[in-house]
C-alpha cells in the first residue's frame, strides 16, 4: 500500500474537503438559489463515479487482468437483487452468497 | 408525537434516526475491516471515520490507494464520490441557513445520507416547526448513527487482522460499491448516467495516473443530464 506520509496528506485532504462541500452552502452561500445546471450535473455524480470505479474491478478481477467468472456472477447478483428490491442489505447478501458459494462449492 | 419543545424536538430526531443504524453499523465495519487489510492501524482507521464520515468517500479512497494512482486522483475521486454532500447542503440551506454560525458548523460536520433525508422531510412536512427545533432535531437524526459509525469502524479495525487469510475480501468493496449504487438508479438518466460511466470506465483504463475514473465520472454525470433535459423536452 502506499506510505504513511501519502495516507495523512490523503485523509486530511479529504476531511477538510469533505467539510467544505457540506459547509459551502449552509456556510457561505445562504438562501441562494443554485443554477438549475449546476443542480443536474451534481444529480448524477454518484451514480456515474461508482459504476466507473466499480467497472473495471469487476472485468479485470480475474489474475494478470483476465475476467473471473465467479466474480462476475457475484456483481451480477448484487446489482440485480439491489435494483429489484432496492434493499442495500439484500443486494449484499445476494452477492455474497453468490461469491462464496462459487468459491468454496465449486 | 408532536413536537412541541427543542427537547422533544431532538428526541424525536433520535426515534427516526434509529433505524439508520443498521446500515451506518455494517458499512463502517467493513470499512475498519478493509482498511486494516490494506495496511491502516487502528489510529489510522479512526482519524478517516472520523474526518471523512462518508462511507463511499472512504471506500473509494482506499481502492484508488491501492491502484497507485497520484495522491491528487485519490483525493479528487474521493471528493467527487461525496458530491452530492454539497447538494444536501444546498437543500437544507433555506431550512437551517438562519442558524447560528456554530451550529452551521457542526451541522455541516455532520451532514451524511440519513441527517439530510430525515430532516429535510420532516421541515417540508413540518413548516412551523422553528430554527432552533430544526437544528435539535437534525442534531437528534446523528446521534445515534454518529455513535454506530465511529463504534463500529473501531470493531472492523479490531477484528480486522484476526479474520481467516482465505476470505475472498478483495471483492468485498465492489459488492459494497454496487449494493449502494443500485437503489440510487431510480430513473432513465440514473442509468444512462450509470452505463455511460462503465462504458468510458472501461475503455479509459490504461489512461495513466488512474484518470480515467474521473473521464468516466464527468461523461457519465454530463450524460445524465443531459437525458434528463431530453426526457422533460418530450413530456412538458
Amino acid at each position: 500500500m502506499t506510505d504513511n506520509a501519502t495516507l495523512w496528506i490523503v485523509i486530511i485532504s479529504l476531511g477538510v474537503g469533505s467539510f467544505l462541500l457540506r459547509f459551502t452552502f449552509l456556510g457561505f452561500v445562504g438562501d441562494r438559489p443554485l443554477p438549475e445546471w449546476l443542480l443536474r450535473h451534481l444529480r448524477y455524480t454518484a451514480v456515474a463515479i461508482l459504476p466507473a470505479l466499480v467497472a473495471p474491478l469487476v472485468v479485470f478481477s480475474g489474475e494478470g487482468g483476465s475476467t473471473d467468472m465467479t466474480r462476475v456472477l457475484a456483481a451480477v447478483a448484487t446489482l440485480s437483487v439491489g435494483m429489484w428490491t432496492r434493499n442495500v442489505f439484500a443486494a449484499i447478501g445476494a452477492g455474497a452468497v453468490t461469491l462464496f458459494v462459487l468459491v468454496y462449492a465449486l | 408525537m408532536p413536537i412541541t419543545t427543542t427537547k422533544s424536538a431532538f428526541w424525536a430526531g433520535v426515534r427516526d434516526g434509529a433505524p439508520f443504524i443498521l446500515v451506518a453499523g455494517p458499512f463502517a465495519m467493513l470499512f475498519g475491516v478493509l482498511a486494516t487489510e490494506a495496511g491502516l492501524n487502528v489510529f489510522e482507521v479512526m482519524t478517516f471515520s472520523l474526518a471523512v464520515i462518508a462511507g463511499a468517500a472512504q471506500f473509494t479512497a482506499l481502492q484508488v490507494m491501492q491502484n497507485e494512482a497520484p495522491t491528487v486522483v485519490v483525493i479528487l475521486s474521493a471528493l467527487a464520490v461525496n458530491l452530492r454532500v454539497a447538494m444536501y447542503s444546498a437543500a437544507l440551506t433555506p431550512y437551517l441557513g438562519r442558524a447560528p454560525l456554530w451550529q452551521r458548523v457542526f451541522a455541516a460536520y455532520l451532514l451524511v445520507d440519513q441527517s439530510y433525508a430525515l430532516s429535510h422531510a420532516k421541515f417540508e412536512a413540518v413548516p412551523e416547526l422553528t430554527v432552533p427545533q430544526r437544528m435539535a432535531y437534525y442534531f437528534g437524526t446523528c446521534l445515534l448513527v454518529m455513535i454506530f459509525w465511529f463504534g463500529m469502524s473501531y470493531v472492523g479495525a479490531a477484528v480486522g487482522t484476526q479474520l481467516p487469510q482465505d476470505l475472498p475480501l478483495d471483492f468485498a468493496l465492489p459488492i459494497a460499491f454496487l449494493s449502494m449504487v443500485a437503489p440510487m438508479v431510480r430513473t432513465l438518466p440514473h442509468l444512462i448516467a450509470a452505463t455511460v460511466a462503465v462504458i468510458v470506465g472501461l475503455l479509459a483504463v490504461s489512461v495513466p495516473y488512474s484518470l480515467g475514473l474521473i473521464l468516466a465520472g464527468a461523461a457519465g454525470m454530463m450524460a445524465g443530464a443531459q437525458a434528463e433535459l431530453q426526457l422533460k423536452g418530450r413530456t412538458p
